[in-house]
């Protein structure tokens, strides 16, 4: 009886003959079974998503927070903090343009190889991150046509900071495209109609008919292909050469910190690294939740 | 522009007033180029500058065999560990009313946000031998990290959200309807969901299954930490193209890198085929 009880306020109440004995639905599980569920679910999160999360934190401080600090002042931590930022200034950008590019192309214009196109944009989500970088060597590297000529005008591609922030783009190339390109095509093209038939050059179109209707959407996608180009690791790391203080990224200055048993360190820039992924999640849970229609991704679920 | 030439027979594009088709197009395939197609063919073009013994060789060495076995083998056990627990996961948010429950939908989504590499040092540090779970699995003789088993850890806390994020939105439009006539029909709570829900949510499932093993073939930052990363043992593939890389053996590197390109590939084309064919039976994609 205790069970029945439990069960929830929202399930159909029927009246029973003999008193007020509550059925529950035919479609949905008894409350144990609910619990039980639940509780599964849950437990698992809790294992596998918060406890490495909360783990980050405990290890920072491990020792104080007079260490904590004293590991974020070093030179070569702050060197790491500004190259991050560097490149994922140049890198977000650049796959910002070409995400509203190419999502302008292929949602407001019906042309053959349409779906080819796509495919090829998704292209780097399936390629691990390693062989993202290893292109780069490949291309750029002793053995190749390009590096030694390049070298011997005096750029440097591979193992300075042009390798790491072709690298970074090649990781976060669709994330804004394959954002704005399904949320474009929904909204199709009967604004950009209207707006050119009032005599708005297609300029003005852009500006003030289409960029606001995919605004939510855009910051969605630069969310997060920032996340990512602050965080990726694979790749920057097949291109960086590691030189402390030159072309240390975060990531890539956590592993060697963490290498060289200097846990605090390694964990206390991971806090910064673990404090962009939540305040990530906060706004895109924020987005979805404010703006849901006006977001691709979200519409989805 | 071609408005007065396309009426007749075969056209690039359907006409339109809209502006901006070339430039943007324009734009799109020479960034796509430069970025992504040049420097993967470079891949390609190395590997058939090996020549095939040479690829032969280094694609049946002991050590390619076995890091590609392990990379394979951690993967398939991981998305399979995923698509259990990720369905699971997914029932409930979509399913039950708790407190909580919007914050434990987003933080579904922290293994997409969360750096791989902390991510890796993070599972490391936990199970470690002295760490918080590595100390309760010791007595029973469970080494956790610096094995194989750390592999599948990391590569489940990497998979999860695409399982997740795949079969929710599915579930949530499955029809009240099929489950109200499998329960008029005589049916108990465990045969509707086992003969009417699930298999309407296989296309599903298999996407989210195909997405999380591929990502983790693939995945470096968060394995290399607590794999241990001992040749023929726990030695994954694309930590073996590093150290090829290192050892200045492009050729080493680019033949590994090859395989695993070739057979990436092949599972995008199985996930589309998936999504294809549950459109068609469906009516949605997976």
């Amino acid at each position: 009886m205790a069970v029945e009880l439990m069960t929830d306020m929202s399930q159909t109440v029927a009246a029973h003959p003999a008193g007020t004995r509550r059925y529950r639905r035919a479609t949905t599980e008894g409350p144990v079974a609910k619990g039980v569920l639940i509780a599964m679910a849950l437990g698992f999160l809790a294992l596998f998503l918060v406890l490495p999360l909360i783990a980050v934190f405990i290890e920072a401080f491990r020792k104080g927070a007079g260490e904590f600090l004293f590991a974020l002042r070093e030179p070569d931590t702050l060197a790491a903090i500004r190259l991050t930022l560097t490149v994922a200034a140049i890198a977000v950008p650049l796959n910002l343009v070409f995400g509203v590019a190419a999502a302008w192309a292929i949602a407001k214009f019906e042309f053959k190889g349409k779906a080819f196109l796509t495919t090829l944009i998704d292209l780097p989500f399936s390629v691990s991150p390693v062989i993202s970088g290893l292109v780069y060597v490949l291309l750029f590297g002793a053995g190749s046509m390009l590096g030694p000529w390049l070298k011997s005008h005096g750029i440097e591609i591979l193992f300075a900071v042009p390798g790491i922030v072709l690298a970074t783009i090649f990781v976060t190339f669709p994330f804004v495209a394959r954002e704005l390109i399904p949320l474009m095509q929904d909204q199709g093209t009967g604004d950009e109609e209207a707006a050119l038939s009032l005599g708005a050059s297609g300029w003005q179109t852009f500006r003030f008919v289409t960029l606001p209707n995919i605004k939510w959407g855009l910051l969605y996608g630069v969310l997060l292909c920032n996340a990512r180009a602050m965080g990726e690791f694979g790749a920057v790391s097949v291109v960086s050469g590691h030189i402390r203080g030159l072309t240390n990224t975060m990531p890539l200055h956590v592993e060697i910190l963490y290498n060289e048993y200097n846990f605090v360190a390694a964990f206390a820039v991971s806090t910064l690294l673990a404090g962009l992924a939540l305040v990530t999640l906060v706004l895109k849970s924020f987005l979805e939740y404010r703006y849901g229609d006006e977001i691709a991704a979200a519409a989805k679920h | 522009m071609s408005t007065l030439v396309a009426a007749q027979g075969w056209r690039f594009r359907k006409p339109s007033v809209i502006p901006g088709f070339g430039l943007t197009l324009g734009f799109t395939i020479a960034y796509l180029t430069l970025i992504i197609l040049v420097p993967l063919s470079g891949v390609a073009w190395r590997t058939t500058e090996l020549g095939w013994t040479e690829f032969w060789a280094i694609a049946t060495d002991e050590r390619t065999l076995k890091a590609l076995r392990i990379s394979f083998g951690t993967s398939l056990i991981a998305a399979t560990i995923n698509v259990v627990f990720g369905t699971l996961v997914a029932w409930v948010l979509v399913r039950y009313r708790f407190p909580g429950r919007r914050i434990v939908d987003a933080a579904v989504d922290l293994p997409f946000a969360l750096p791989t590499a902390v991510a890796g040092i993070a599972l490391a540090s936990i199970y470690a031998p002295n760490g918080w779970i590595g100390q309760l699995l010791a007595p029973f003789g469970i080494k956790a990290a610096f094995t194989p088993l750390g592999i599948v850890i990391a590569l489940v806390f990497i998979g999860l959200p695409f399982v997740v994020r795949t079969v929710q939105p599915v579930m949530e439009e499955i029809d009240n309807e099929v489950e109200e006539a499998a329960a008029t029909l005589g049916a108990n709570r465990f045969q509707t969901i086992q003969r009417v829900i699930l298999p309407g949510l296989a296309p599903a499932v298999l996407t989210g299954f195909a997405l999380a093993f591929a990502r983790a073939v693939g995945e470096y930052g968060s394995v290399i930490f607590i794999a241990g990363n001992i040749p023929y043992v726990s030695e994954i593939a694309p930590l073996l193209i590093v150290i090829r890389l290192e050892e200045f053996n492009y050729a080493g590197a680019t033949a590994i890198a090859a395989i695993m390109l070739i057979i990436s590939f092949a599972m995008l084309f199985a996930i589309n085929l998936i999504q294809a064919w549950s459109r068609r039976r469906y009516g949605y994609g997976g």
